[in-house]
């Protein structure tokens, strides 16, 4: 897929950038971009390098098991198959906490134990459960209590308060949430 | 709220303490673990800050704003969010770029930066994670979860404009 995207855009930009007289700032913006893109890196290395540390700290003492007791009834709640199942279900919250926690990294492995699990309750099944679908749409709608990039990147741009915006990230990505479960089991319904 | 940080980092200091974690050990490994995922994207980053860098020059971009903005204008949406709205599901890395774009056009406290950021913040690269988890347990056929996910996005999207309104 990001070959294709990577491929379009360059050969789309220099194309359109000849073809409209752009050319001379197609070229600048190779040197611009290339030059920004390191600039950017350093400057949020610190940052992100810092939220690494604390988040590693939360999680070391145990913060992703007690955010995946919490959510343990509500899970139960939303997987059919799986809510009954302790291996599934811990590889699903394991999975959410830390989502939750912004750490992608450990998420994704979690993650794919998780599917896993689902597809042997599925009967290992070449067609997606119902558990799946819920499970993979949740992970679409990012949950994240501390989008550290985010933050991070807006630091970097200079904004006065990178994190003012956290409660409108709370209230988005809840509400996606909301509505990608709520089609997600409607259409399960239909067919 | 910009005391977010410090109490955030504190609370987590003293939950580490109360747990007896190791604290700086432990802030140590993490920071190294950021070494490396600073290291994962610098080349993907390069590679597609480039990009779109060269597709805003070459006047793309523009071009696909002015298209859309009737539409945009009517939904309330900020036309200079439109494209990375577009790419944000398919690609993580080429939507971070034009995030920064976006930063440093119009400033990240900007109406613009603001909705882009919470935008940034409620949505995955909703077709890497489908291919992932799917893939992981070898399936094909995935029923409605590309709609759902999509209609999540969409979802995350419109919230991202109608928080910012309200809040700021």
């Amino acid at each position: 897929m990001l070959n294709y995207i990577f491929g379009g855009i360059i050969l789309l930009s220099v194309i359109v950038g000849i073809a409209f007289g752009n050319g001379s700032a197609v070229a600048d913006g190779i040197i611009k971009g290339a030059e920004e893109s390191v600039r950017l890196l350093t400057t949020m290395a610190g940052m992100m390098l810092l939220w690494s540390g604390v988040m590693e700290i939360a999680s070391k003492g145990g913060f992703t098991r007690i955010i995946g007791r919490a959510l343990s009834p509500f899970l139960r709640k939303l997987f059919r198959k799986a809510g009954n199942d302790e291996k599934a279900l811990s590889a699903i919250s394991m999975n959410v906490s830390a989502n939750l926690l912004g750490l992608g990294n450990a998420a994704t492995p979690f993650g794919i134990r998780a599917m896993n699990e689902l597809h042997r309750l599925s009967g290992n099944s070449g067609t997606a459960s119902e558990d799946m679908i819920i499970f993979v749409v949740m992970n679409t709608a990012s949950i994240q209590l501390m989008p550290t990039m985010v933050g991070t990147l807006r630091q970097s741009y200079g904004s006065e308060t990178p994190f003012d915006i956290l409660p409108c990230v709370w209230i988005s990505s809840a509400a996606a949430l909301f509505v990608g479960l709520t089609l997600a089991k409607a259409l399960m319904r239909k067919g | 709220m910009d005391l977010f940080m410090p109490v955030f980092i504190a609370v987590v200091i003293a939950f580490g303490f109360i747990k007896k974690v190791p604290l700086f050990d432990a802030f140590a490994d993490g920071a190294k673990e950021g070494i490396f995922t600073l290291l994962k994207i610098a080349p993907t980053l390069v590679g597609l800050i480039v990009a779109v860098n060269m597709l805003k020059a070459s006047g793309v971009t523009d071009a696909l704003c002015t298209a859309v903005q009737p539409l945009a204008e009517k939904l309330g949406f900020p036309k200079e969010i439109v494209p990375m709205v577009l790419l944000r599901p398919i690609s993580g890395g080429g939507s971070t770029a034009l995030l920064t774009g976006i930063y440093r056009d119009y400033g990240p406290d900007s109406f613009a930066g603001r909705v882009a950021s919470v935008l940034a913040g409620s949505t995955e690269t909703t077709f890497y994670a489908i291919t992932v988890y799917f893939g992981s347990v070898n399936i094909k056929k995935i029923r409605h979860t590309l709609v759902s996910a999509l209609s999540a996005d969409f979802t995350a999207a419109v919230m991202a404009v109608l928080t910012v309104r309200m809040m700021f």
